[in-house]
C-alpha cells in the first residue's frame, strides 16, 4: 500500500530538478556517488581529529614544549610513558577519576532506574514530569557548574543551608568545596544531579521494551511481583542499563568542565581527576611531551574499556 | 486474588500504585528543579538579598543583576556624579545609586553572539555532511562500512583535552587561534559523528521502495535523493540539527583552552563574571538564565527524540 501511494505522489513530482550542480552529479554511478557522499566527512575527521591524534603520538616521544616552540625537539623514546606510569600524582589522579567515576555511575543507575520503574506505572502527567526530571542533563554543565559553586558556599549557599536546616549543624561549619573530605562528593552529588535523568531515560527505554504479555503469562503462573521484578523487569532491563552505565562511564571517565568550574581540582588535588591533570600539565606547566603521553595512555584506556564493555553489552543483548 | 478483583488488565498497575509511584516522582522533580529556580529567583536579586543569610525566598525584585551583565561600570564620587545630568536610563540609575556610572557595555553580548555564530555555523556544516554521508552509509555498499562508522562513532570518546592540545598547535601554526572559523571547524568534527549515527538511524527507517519508484520514472539518483529523502528526512534531519546545536552551545572544554578574545563563546565568560569584591552573583545568574532559556526551549521541542540522540541512535522508540 505503502508504496502505491509513495510511487503516485513521486509521479505528480517527476519534473526536472534546476540544471547546475544537479546536472553535473546526475551522471554518477552509485559508487561515485557513494565516495562522494562519504569522503567530506572522512576527510574533516582525518584533518581535525586523527590528524592531530597522530601529532600527539608524535609528541609523546619528545621533549617538545609548546610555550618554546622554538627549542630544539629532542627523540625521547618511550621516556614519558614510564615516567607517567610510574608518577604517584598519575595514579592518585586515576584514583579520583575512578571514585567519581564509580559512585556516580552508582547513584545515577540506581536513582535513574528506580525513576524509570515509577513513571513507568504511567501515573496521569507523567509525560510533563518526565519532560522535566530531563532538563538538567540539556544543560551546559560548565555553567551549571559554575553556579552550583554558588549553592555550595558556606554562608550563604542555598545547599549548605538545606543540610543546616535538615541536620541542625550551622551552614558555615561545612564546605563543600573546600574540604578534603566532602568536595570528592560535592562533585559526584552534582553529577548526579545532572546525569541521573540520562540513565533513567534510557532505563524506561528498556522498561517499556518488555511485552505486556510475558507479565501476564507470569500472572497466570502466579508469579509474585518481587518475582517479576527480578525475573522479568530487571533481566530484560539490563541490556538497557547497562548501555546507560557504558555511556556515563565514559563520559565520566572523561569528565572535565563541570569539574574544573566547580573545585578545579581543588583543594590540593583532592578532586584532580584525569581530565584535570592533563589540562594542568598540557596548558599550565606547558609539558607539552609529557601531557600528550598522558592524552594518549588515557585515550588507550577509554577505548579499552569500551571495548571489553561493548562485548560485555552484545553478550547480555544476544542471550 | 487480584486477578480476579481488578476489571482492567492484569499489569495494569493498581489506582494506588499510581498514586504513589506520581507522587514520588514529582517529589524528585520538585527537589531537582530547585538549582534552576534558584539560578532565575537569584538573577532577580539585587547583591545583597543575593547573599542573604538566610537564603531569601521573597524579595523585591531588581533588574540590577542584568544591567551588571550588560555594562560595566566605574566607581566615583558622589561629587563627580553631582555634576552630571539626569541618569540615562534605568542601569545608569541603579549604577549611579551604587555611586557607580555605566562606563561602557560589557562583554557578554559580543560572547553571546560568538555562541550563536559557532553553535549555527557547526551546525548547518555538520548536519549537512552528516545528511550526505547517512544516506552513503544507508543505502550503498561501502566497503569496510562498519569499521568506517565505528571510527566515526570512536572520534567522540576522544577526552576533548587530548584533542585540545595538537589543536592548539596546529591552529596556532595556522592562524585558526581564536577564530570562529576554528571553532566552527572543530565542532563540527566533533558534531558529524552524532549526526551521521542519528542520521543513518532516520534514514534507514525510509523505505528504500520510495527512492526504486522515483528512479523507474527516471529520476536519477541524485534526483531521487533530494526529492524523495531529504523531504521524508526532514524530521530526522531537525532533531540532529537541535541536538548539535545544543552540544556546539554548552560546550567549555575547548572554548576555555583554544578562545581568548574574539571567538570566546559564552560558557568559558559566564564564570569570570565578577563585580567588586568578587563574583556578581545576580550577574552571574542572570547571565546564566538568558544562556539557559534557548535550551529549555529546545528539550521541550526535542522531547520526543531526546533518547535517540543521547544513546546516538542506539536505542529508538
Amino acid at each position: 500500500m505503502n508504496d502505491l501511494s509513495a510511487s503516485s505522489r513521486i509521479t505528480y513530482g517527476a519534473v526536472p530538478l534546476q540544471p547546475g550542480l544537479v546536472r553535473r552529479v546526475r551522471g554518477l554511478s552509485d559508487k561515485a556517488l557513494a565516495w562522494l557522499f562519504i569522503t567530506p566527512t572522512i576527510v574533516l575527521l582525518l584533518a581535525i581529529n586523527i590528524f592531530p591524534l597522530v601529532w600527539t603520538i608524535y609528541l609523546s616521544f619528545t621533549n617538545y614544549r609548546a610555550n618554546r616552540s622554538n627549542a630544539p625537539v629532542k627523540w625521547l623514546g618511550i621516556d614519558w610513558y614510564q615516567t607517567i606510569l610510574t608518577d604517584p600524582d598519575i595514579w592518585a589522579a586515576m584514583q579520583v577519576t575512578a571514585h567519581f567515576v564509580f559512585w556516580t555511575v552508582v547513584i545515577e543507575t540506581v536513582l535513574g532506574f528506580g525513576l524509570a520503574f515509577l513513571i513507568d506505572k504511567k501515573f496521569r502527567g507523567h509525560g510533563m514530569w518526565t519532560t522535566i526530571i530531563l532538563l538538567p542533563m540539556m544543560l551546559s554543565p560548565a555553567v551549571v557548574g559554575n553556579f552550583w559553586t554558588f549553592l555550595y558556599q558556606p554562608q550563604i549557599g542555598l545547599f549548605n543551608y538545606v543540610v543546616a536546616f535538615v541536620t541542625g549543624r550551622s551552614a558555615s561549619s561545612f564546605q563543600m568545596l573546600g574540604d578534603v573530605t566532602l568536595s570528592p562528593w560535592a562533585i559526584v552529588i552534582v553529577d548526579a544531579w545532572m546525569w541521573t535523568p540520562y540513565v533513567m531515560l534510557i532505563c524506561l527505554a528498556g522498561l517499556r521494551s518488555i511485552p505486556d504479555y510475558i507479565y501476564e503469562a507470569a500472572e497466570v503462573d502466579r508469579a509474585s511481583k518481587w518475582r517479576q521484578f527480578w525475573s522479568i523487569t530487571l533481566p530484560m532491563a539490563l541490556p538497557f542499563i547497562m548501555l546507560a552505565v557504558l555511556f556515563r562511564g565514559i563520559e565520566n571517565f572523561k569528565m572535565f568542565d563541570m569539574v574544573n568550574l566547580l573545585t578545579g581540582g581543588g583543594p590540593g588535588s583532592t578532586t584532580e581527576v584525569a581530565s584535570i591533570t592533563l589540562k594542568r600539565a598540557a596548558f599550565e606547566s606547558w609539558r607539552t611531551g609529557y601531557s600528550s603521553a598522558f592524552a594518549i595512555i588515557l585515550f588507550v584506556t577509554v577505548f579499552g574499556l569500551a571495548n571489553i564493555y561493548v562485548k560485555a553489552l552484545n553478550r547480555v543483548k544476544s542471550r | 486474588m487480584s486477578i480476579a478483583n481488578t476489571a482492567h488488565s492484569v499489569v495494569e498497575p493498581s489506582r494506588n500504585t499510581r498514586r504513589l509511584a506520581g507522587s514520588l516522582v514529582v517529589l524528585y522533580a520538585v527537589i531537582t528543579m530547585i538549582p534552576l529556580v534558584w539560578i532565575v529567583l537569584t538573577s532577580f536579586k539585587s547583591p545583597d538579598d543575593a547573599i542573604s543569610y538566610p537564603p531569601k525566598v521573597f524579595f523585591t525584585p531588581s533588574l540590577e543583576g542584568f544591567c551588571n551583565l550588560f555594562t560595566t561600570r566605574s566607581r566615583q564620587t558622589p561629587e563627580f556624579i553631582r555634576t552630571l545630568g539626569p541618569p540615562q536610563g534605568l542601569c545608569d540609575d541603579i549604577a549611579r545609586s551604587r555611586n557607580m556610572v555605566v562606563a561602557g557595555p560589557s562583554n557578554y553580548v559580543p560572547r553571546f553572539v560568538n555562541s550563536l555564530i559557532i553553535a549555527f555555523g557547526s551546525t548547518v556544516l555538520a548536519v549537512a555532511l552528516g545528511t550526505l554521508s547517512a544516506y552513503g552509509f544507508s543505502r550503498f555498499r561501502v566497503p569496510l562500512k562498519d569499521d568506517l562508522l565505528f571510527f566515526i562513532l570512536s572520534t567522540r570518546m576522544m577526552p576533548p583535552i587530548a584533542v585540545a592540545i595538537p589543536i592548539y598547535l596546529m591552529y596556532r601554526t595556522i592562524g585558526l587561534s581564536d577564530t570562529r572559523l576554528g571553532m566552527i571547524l572543530l565542532y563540527t568534527s566533533v558534531n558529524v559523528s552524532l549526526a551521521v549515527w542519528l542520521l543513518k538511524g532516520f534514514i534507514d527507517e525510509i523505505p528504500r521502495e520510495y527512492e526504486e519508484a522515483a528512479m523507474i520514472d527516471g529520476y536519477t539518483r541524485f534526483q531521487a535523493f533530494v526529492k524523495v529523502v531529504l523531504p521524508q528526512a526532514t524530521t530526522g534531519i531537525a532533531a540532529t540539527a537541535i541536538f548539535c546545536l545544543i552540544f556546539a552551545w554548552n560546550e567549555y572544554a575547548f572554548a576555555v583552552l583554544l578562545t581568548s578574545g574574539n571567538a570566546q563563546t559564552a560558557p568559558p565568560f559566564i564564570p569570570i563574571i565578577i563585580g567588586e569584591g568578587g563574583q556578581d552573583w545576580p550577574a552571574v545568574a542572570a547571565g546564566t538564565t538568558l544562556f539557559l532559556v534557548p535550551i529549555v526551549v529546545f528539550t521541550v521541542l526535542l522531547r520526543k527524540h531526546l533518547l535517540r540522540g543521547i544513546t546516538f541512535g542506539a536505542v529508538r522508540k
